[in-house]
């Protein structure tokens, strides 16, 4: 991969902050590889890559949450050290999150200066006229017009946004680090952020910008930077590219996947209907359709209501209208009547939402087919120490025993006492929500060879993955998502990670 | 966390389960305070003197076992002791009024089963965090209790209703046969039916509970409705035993079921614990405050030991817990 930490000329010659060689690696993950950035004085700089691909690690990185293992900070040529927030905060890196920082119960001048009040001439207070004053002054050079002792809470989504931007620019903000900033904006709002981007860019701040929307991307970028996999794969300027050669550089992650999969020649019957469905979560209009013998997936980024489709379907949120048609009748209710007319959920996060971590290996088997297992209600320790044995060695579960606490086992192992629980009650559906995440090759591998088994014994799966590579290789079709509706279908032929990123990603 | 890549085969836990290790240990303490107590005062062994001790535990472990069903879900019911003396008032009238004591009994645990539902109502339906929906509640049932008898002392009850609390069958207190049959049904409530399993996975992790298919919200129902109609029951033996009632009888019952139920092995953060850790807990908690009357230790200095106890318990769990996982 490129060391050279520039494919293209700068606008100014020294960049305000460069990252030299940048790694960081997770027990089990290399988040970020060698990777090379550069921001230069009054630039936006877009950041881009598919879930996974290393954005996070690195906006942490840059403002101090994390550590690198490795790499050089070089700040306008000299070298520096960035191993704390603080360090950051010197250096005028500020980061603006999805997830506000603000309290909500006090006003925006409180706000703006938490922890950095002016004091009163009577200690231990604050000059109440100096910080209405000072906060009034900083809104102003950001173009904010709003009375500064308004409570943060009655402000909406773009208002705060605005206030943490004052934060930042009050403490000298040279660089503002933005995670999707348009995610929760409306077009007009987008339209106000905008002009405040090209505003502040005026004054020299350099805005590292991070996008799932192509538009924005062409719009706004002076340069781009593209990481797959934790590693940089490329540094462009937009007129020099298509948004489908962006997306080509996104994708074609490199996983070892070696399962074999017979994949279903003729579907059986219908076996899960989904019509204009809609819940109060984000997602709506969703309709999918989920027959016997198929593994569906279910795509699209982080965030674009993927699990909340999985838990709609469930029953685990409240359906505000359409109809889920299970099996030939139409369903409704909490997940206990979900489970018991034949549908299983294997979360996305199997530690705090699949197990009783501190229970048995046994006890987690057997907890959803209790009603099933011991029909007079009358629990029989032993028998169901049996039927935990059987689906051990049924899922090869690395485990000493059936009483051995499930917090103890691997991630792999979890995860097939989470998938176990459901075979035990006997389900017909399972939907899966991230079947493989935190899970090593070998794990990755027998769990969707048992997938495989499980629909070819009759059964249907609705898989919900961020590994495009393991939706192309493992699914008979797949429904991809986008800001809470389905964006699109792609049949087995149809089913690339260049369609999937493509149907994915924003292009309006 | 991260995941350990290549399979750690963890050595088992030993052959006896968790539980029965803590109950051991706590049968071993409540022999050990026995030995302790035998040696240092020459009434301790007296048939009188262990048949007392018993009659004392159970009147606890009453209130507690319903209470532990609570704690296995990692809630806490406040109320119980309230309960207690609303539904003694309560059915205290009723025997007074028609001279019918099964009607009397009947009542009062029916009073009890109703405030438990009602608990159960106001954690499930309106997410009230169950601490704070029974600390209402005891304030609520404290109201209605000294409304009620408005300073009045309900007295003097059948021959036959007073056997209950004092009387005696083959040479043992009927309240320790009672103490027997709820012991009995408690812990095969929560260890042999699919109910106890399913408050226990509810304790450990109410979300992955409701995400395996299990009726959360009405499991929850059924525990509080039982913590109530324990603390009836316990109203009933208690009316019998002091053959009168009180406004303020319940008052100091709560703590000391608490007690009982942390002393015993069940974890406040829920799915940990049985009921038989409780009864150990309520006799462990009965024996050291009847040492200290045999032993002439003034009554002022109980609750002190009764809060050492507790934090001692609670901290030797969390210590062997920690160990194991």
């Amino acid at each position: 991969m490129s060391t050279a930490a520039l494919a293209i000329e700068p606008v100014s010659p020294t960049p305000l902050l460069e990252l030299r060689g940048i790694s960081k690696e997770f027990p089990g993950v290399k988040a970020l590889d060698d990777v090379s950035f550069a921001v230069f004085p009054g630039e936006v700089h877009m950041l881009l890559g598919e879930n996974g691909a290393g954005k996070s690690s690195l906006m942490k990185v840059l403002c101090g949450a994390y550590r690198a293992d490795a790499g050089e900070f070089y700040y306008k040529g000299e070298k520096v050290a960035i191993s704390s927030t603080a360090d950051a905060q010197k250096l005028g890196i500020a980061v603006i999150f999805q997830e506000f920082s603000l309290v909500p119960h006090l006003d925006i001048a409180q706000n703006i200066f938490l922890g950095r009040e002016p004091k009163g001439r009577i200690p231990c207070t604050i000059d109440r006229r100096r910080i209405l004053a000072d906060a009034r002054r900083v809104l102003g050079t950001i173009g904010f017009d709003i009375d500064p002792s308004t409570i943060v809470d009655k402000l909406g989504v773009a208002q705060q946004q605005m206030v943490e931007i004052a934060k930042a620019i009050s403490q000298n903000a040279r660089i503002l680090v933005m995670d999707e900033p348009t995610a929760a904006l409306s077009d007009r709002e987008t339209e106000l952020l905008f002009a405040l981007i090209a505003r502040l860019k005026a004054d020299g701040v350099s805005i590292v910008y991070i996008s799932h929307r192509m538009a924005e991307v062409f719009a706004l970028g002076d340069r781009i930077t593209v990481l797959r996999d934790g590693r940089r794969i490329d540094g462009v300027r937009p007129e020099d590219v298509t948004p489908d050669q962006l997306v080509r550089m996104m994708v074609g992650r490199n996983v070892d996947m070696t399962y074999p999969r017979n994949f279903a020649d003729k579907p059986g019957e219908l076996l899960l209907e989904v019509r204009g469905l809609t819940a109060s979560t984000g997602i709506s209009d969703i309709n999918i359709e989920v027959r016997r013998g198929e593994i569906v997936g279910l795509c699209g980024l982080v965030g674009s209501g993927r699990s909340e489709v999985a838990r709609a379907i469930f029953g685990a949120d409240p359906v505000t209208s359409g109809e889920i048609v299970f099996d030939g009748k139409s369903i409704s209710g909490e997940p206990d009547l979900a489970a018991r007319r034949g549908i299983a959920l294997i979360p996305e996060s199997r530690k705090s939402e699949g197990l009783a971590l501190l229970r048995s290996v046994s006890d987690n088997l057997v907890v959803s087919a209790l009603r099933k297992l011991f029909p007079s209600g009358l629990f029989d320790q032993r028998s169901a120490q049996r039927t935990s044995d059987g689906l051990i060695r049924q899922l090869r579960i690395a485990t000493p025993s059936a009483r051995q606490t499930v917090g103890l086992l691997s991630g792999g192992n979890q995860q097939k006492v989470v998938i176990g629980k459901w075979l035990a009650a006997g389900s017909k559906l399972f939907i899966f929500d991230e079947p493989t995440r935190g899970i090593d090759v070998g794990a990755k591998s027998e769990i969707f060879a048992l997938i495989d088994r499980l629909v070819a014994e009759g059964a249907a799966a609705l898989m919900i993955s961020s590994e495009q590579v393991e939706i192309c290789h493992v699914c008979d079709r797949a429904y991809v998502m986008r800001e809470g509706r389905i964006a699109g279908h792609l049949t087995r032929n149809e089913l690339t990670e260049e369609n999937i990123v493509r149907l994915g990603m924003h292009h309006a | 966390m991260t995941d350990i890549t290549k399979e750690a085969i963890v050595p088992s836990r030993s052959l006896l389960s968790q539980d029965a290790v803590q109950v051991f240990y706590r049968l071993l303490a409540a022999l050990l305070i026995c030995a302790v107590l035998a040696v240092l005062s020459d009434s301790f062994l007296s048939l009188g003197n262990i048949l007392n001790v018993l009659r004392q535990a159970s009147l606890t472990f009453f209130i507690a076992s319903g209470l532990t069903l609570v704690v296995l879900t990692a809630g806490l019911d406040l109320s119980v002791g309230a309960n207690v003396a609303l539904s003694a008032c309560i059915a205290g009238t009723v025997i007074h009024k028609t001279g019918s004591p099964a009607l009397g009994i009947l009542t009062g645990i029916a009073c009890g089963g109703i405030v438990g539902l009602l608990n159960g109502v106001m954690v499930t339906a309106l997410r009230i965090p169950s601490f704070i929906a029974t600390y209402g509640m005891l304030w609520v049932l404290n109201g209605l209790t000294y409304w009620y008898m408005a300073g009045e002392t309900l007295h003097g009850f059948p021959a036959g209703f007073r056997q209950i609390g004092s009387g005696y069958l083959f040479g043992l207190p009927i309240p320790v046969y009672l103490l027997l049959v709820f012991l009995g049904i408690g812990t095969l409530f929560a260890q042999r039916t699919i109910w106890g399993q399913e408050i226990y996975a509810i304790g450990a992790n109410p979300v992955a509970a409701r995400l395996s298919g299990i009726p959360v919200a009405r499991r929850l129902l059924l525990v509080y409705a039982v913590s109530g109609t324990m603390a009836g029951l316990a109203s009933i033996i208690f009316l019998s035993r002091l053959n009168s009632a009180e406004a303020d009888i319940g008052e100091s019952l709560t703590l000391p079921a608490i007690a009982a139920v942390l002393i015993g092995g069940t974890s406040l953060f829920g799915g940990v614990g049985t009921v038989f850790g409780t009864f150990i807990g309520a006799l462990i908690l009965t024996l050291v405050l009847n040492g200290m009357n045999l032993l002439s230790v003034s009554a002022n200095w109980q609750p002190l030991v009764t809060g050492i106890i507790v934090i001692l318990a609670v901290w030797l769990d969390m210590k062997t817990r920690r160990r194991a996982q």
